[in-house]
């Protein structure tokens, strides 16, 4: 039997680690105030590769009352997606960076993680994934020849891709199938090196301003603070002159942003530092204030001091603001999206976010999408597992989670970049608004009455949320349809009927007993 | 045989081979003597080493000396570069180290003080574990490798140079009959 992780801890270095892993084994680490331990780092970094596995008949796991299907397969590194006007899922695929190695290590380094990728070169195109009706979708190519596509947006001025190196626009009309023609450059992104090289997109409620996320140049300033010019930041560009400015800085690698319904928030996830333990640095999930510094390089979760940067800089540690919500450290976020009373039960209100998972970590985390419900606009309470399964039990990974949409009919559509595949997840009982997609779909968890667990779950949540709720309304179910005709140039919110629907679906939907 | 290098006699030799000399030193690699021993005069013979085992011996030094001064350039300037020459300089001294280690472990077999030679070995099976331990801690993110990495680094530099030391020393004293 060979083994199915590349672990590299040798004896000797097992000898010289600090003991480590039993202190926060145990607690979880999420919320705003996650346990911070000291910052330790053995000889070697604790490196867990997961080896790819085949699903062979297996899917991915979701909650009872749901079903998950692979709309799309065969592609080319997977990373976002985006649910036009019409249905259409139009799917980004690349794979980007060009950091030159420069030390021993990264050769080395290079080696071990790349067992845990896809061997697919990446696709540079756009795929448009056309739903056929009966749930499966009819695949055909978008745009091609494309700089490792990662972050799309949809505004009435035209379809945005964020290449690796440039954020660039193409004409759209709803039902188009292929894109007229080359797109036009809107503004250069920075792209030397490109340590971390995904473009996170989203465009604001009213279409003004889209919102990249830059990576930083390096884990923790390795490759010089030059390399970090325009970097860790999330940048605010006007649609229509391409003029930027930094929206937001410190974020170290904003993997995946958008806006919160309803509101002009901007929320993003980012992946922190690695090489300070297990339980360092938490990934996070935050809302972004204009001009906010976010800690990088200086310094992590608000004031904790990140030892390896030198020179110091203690009047940026003292204006860096800490992050929201820990998800806990190396789960490696890529994909954000907010839910929708569409998706229904408990899952009605918060925030989904998928993980690509970890590497920098003896035991593999991440692996998933979870689900972070929110109260009053606000997270609250722990990440509930959403889409679960990638990982096997042996340790190997049979897919991984990049970014996460929801539909207007209340589907998850996920991004796997190891599976090369696109998953979609539906709640059996939903409504008329779905696009006839439940019949085919084949159920993976066993099938109960799916309607009933959801009421229960839904009507205490909203009882709940209305006595405290008289300062934040925007993240309360009632709040959603008020909101729509703001933004209506992001994305189709849900259709006005929508708070009738998660609470009315005692009825057994055919379709879903045939299954 | 550049680096092979010995005071000459006085006087021009009279026999090929010297009788006190034991037989495997006659056709050492190492032991280049040539016909010139002259039987009636005391002389001093300083046993070169062999050349690949003096460059890879001098190497080491160099290499780690090398590192040491990138590590001081590095502290005194914040200059990541240096600490990414440093990096290299001690992969490329731990090429050499391990090198001169096995030359040292074959001269055991042939050196005539065998104690010198003992030393030098063990030296640098010392200054290569240690560079090897120096080489991760290199490995580490910016500042994280200081001060450490920077005491390994002078740690190491020294050993290498009282092996080179010895190697380079290692004498043969005795008087001819």
């Amino acid at each position: 039997m060979t083994l199915s992780r590349i672990t590299l801890t040798t004896p000797l270095v097992i000898a010289l680690m600090t003991a480590s892993a039993s202190a926060l084994a145990d607690t979880p680490q999420y919320g705003a105030n996650p346990d911070l331990p000291e910052p330790q780092r053995g000889l070697l970094p604790s490196m867990t590769v997961p080896e790819p596995a085949d699903w062979g008949d297996r899917k991915p796991i979701v909650p009872e009352g749901y079903s998950i299907t692979e709309i799309a397969s065969d592609l080319k590194i997977p990373r976002q997606t985006l649910v036009l006007p019409n249905g259409d899922i139009l799917v980004a695929e690349g794979s980007g960076g060009n950091a030159p190695k420069l030390k021993p290590k990264d050769f080395v380094a290079g080696i071990i993680k790349a067992k845990g990728k896809s061997s697919f070169k990446g696709g540079d195109r756009l795929t448009l994934l056309r739903p056929n009706g009966d749930g499966s979708y009819e695949q055909s190519v978008f745009a091609e020849n494309l700089n490792a596509p990662y972050g799309l947006a949809l505004t009435d001025n035209g379809l945005y891709v964020a290449n690796q190196d440039a954020l660039v626009r193409f004409d759209y009309e709803e039902g188009q199938t292929t894109a007229d023609g080359p797109p036009e450059v809107v503004t250069p992104l920075p792209s030397e090196i490109n340590h971390h090289w995904t473009k996170a997109l989203t465009a604001s409620p009213d279409g003004r301003y889209l919102y990249v996320g830059i990576g930083s140049n390096s884990n923790i300033t390795e490759r010089g603070m030059e390399a970090e010019v325009d970097r860790a930041e999330i940048w605010e560009i006007d649609a229509e002159t391409g003029a930027h400015r930094a929206y937001a800085t410190g974020v170290r690698n904003p993997t995946a942003l958008t806006f919160q319904p309803g509101t002009d928030t901007l929320w993003a996830v980012a992946n922190e530092r690695d090489e300070l333990g297990p339980d360092l640095v938490p990934d996070y999930l935050t809302s972004i204030q204009d001009g906010g510094f976010y800690g990088w390089p200086y310094s992590y979760w608000g004031q904790h001091v990140d030892p390896r940067v030198k020179p110091e800089n203690p009047d940026k540690v003292e204006s860096a603001i800490a992050p929201d919500y820990s998800l806990a450290s190396h789960r490696a976020p890529l994909g954000i999206a907010f839910s929708t009373p569409q998706v229904g039960g408990e899952y009605s209100d918060g925030v989904f976010v998928g993980q690509h998972g970890s590497w920098n970590r003896a035991d593999p985390v991440g692996y998933n999408v979870v689900f972070i419900p929110f109260q009053n606009g606000r997270p609250a309470g722990d990440p509930k597992e959403f889409v679960s399964g990638f990982l096997s039990d042996e340790g190997r990974a049979r897919g991984r989670p990049v970014g996460v949409t929801v539909a207007p009919d209340g589907s998850v559509i996920v991004a796997d970049d190891l599976t090369n595949a696109v998953w979609r997840v539906t709640r059996d009982d939903a409504g008329s608004t779905a696009p006839a997609a439940t019949s085919s779909d084949s159920t993976t968890a066993p099938g109960t009455a799916p309607a009933t667990p959801d009421d229960n779950a839904l009507t205490p949540e909203n009882d709940a949320a209305t006595p405290d709720d008289s300062t934040a309304t925007p993240g309360t179910e009632p709040a959603t349809p008020e909101a729509t005709p703001e933004d209506e140039a992001v994305m189709p919110e849900a259709p006005s009927d929508t708070p009738a629907d998660p609470s009315s679906e005692d009825r057994e939907d055919p379709a879903t007993t045939a299954t | 045989m550049l680096l092979s290098w010995r005071r000459k006699p006085a006087t021009l030799s009279l026999n090929a081979h010297d009788n006190n000399v034991p037989p495997w030193h006659q056709f050492s690699f190492n032991d280049f003597r040539g016909s010139a021993v002259n039987a009636a005069v005391e002389y001093t013979h300083r046993r070169g080493l062999n050349p690949l085992h003096g460059v890879v011996l001098a190497g080491t030094f160099v290499l780690f000396l090398g590192a040491a001064l990138s590590d001081y350039a590095y502290m005194a300037s914040y200059e990541i570069q240096w600490a990414t020459f440093a990096s290299w300089l001690i992969a490329s001294a731990l090429v050499c180290n391990g090198l001169a280690f096995v030359c040292a472990l074959f001269g055991l077999f042939t050196a005539g003080n065998r104690r010198r030679g003992l030393i030098q070995m063990l030296l640098l099976l010392v200054s290569f574990l240690l560079g090897f331990v120096n080489a991760l801690i290199h490995a580490m993110d910016a500042w994280a490798m200081m001060p450490t990495g920077l005491i390994l680094s002078i740690i190491v530099t020294i050993l290498a140079l009282v092996a080179a030391w010895i190697g380079f020393t290692a004498t043969v004293t005795r008087k001819a009959q």
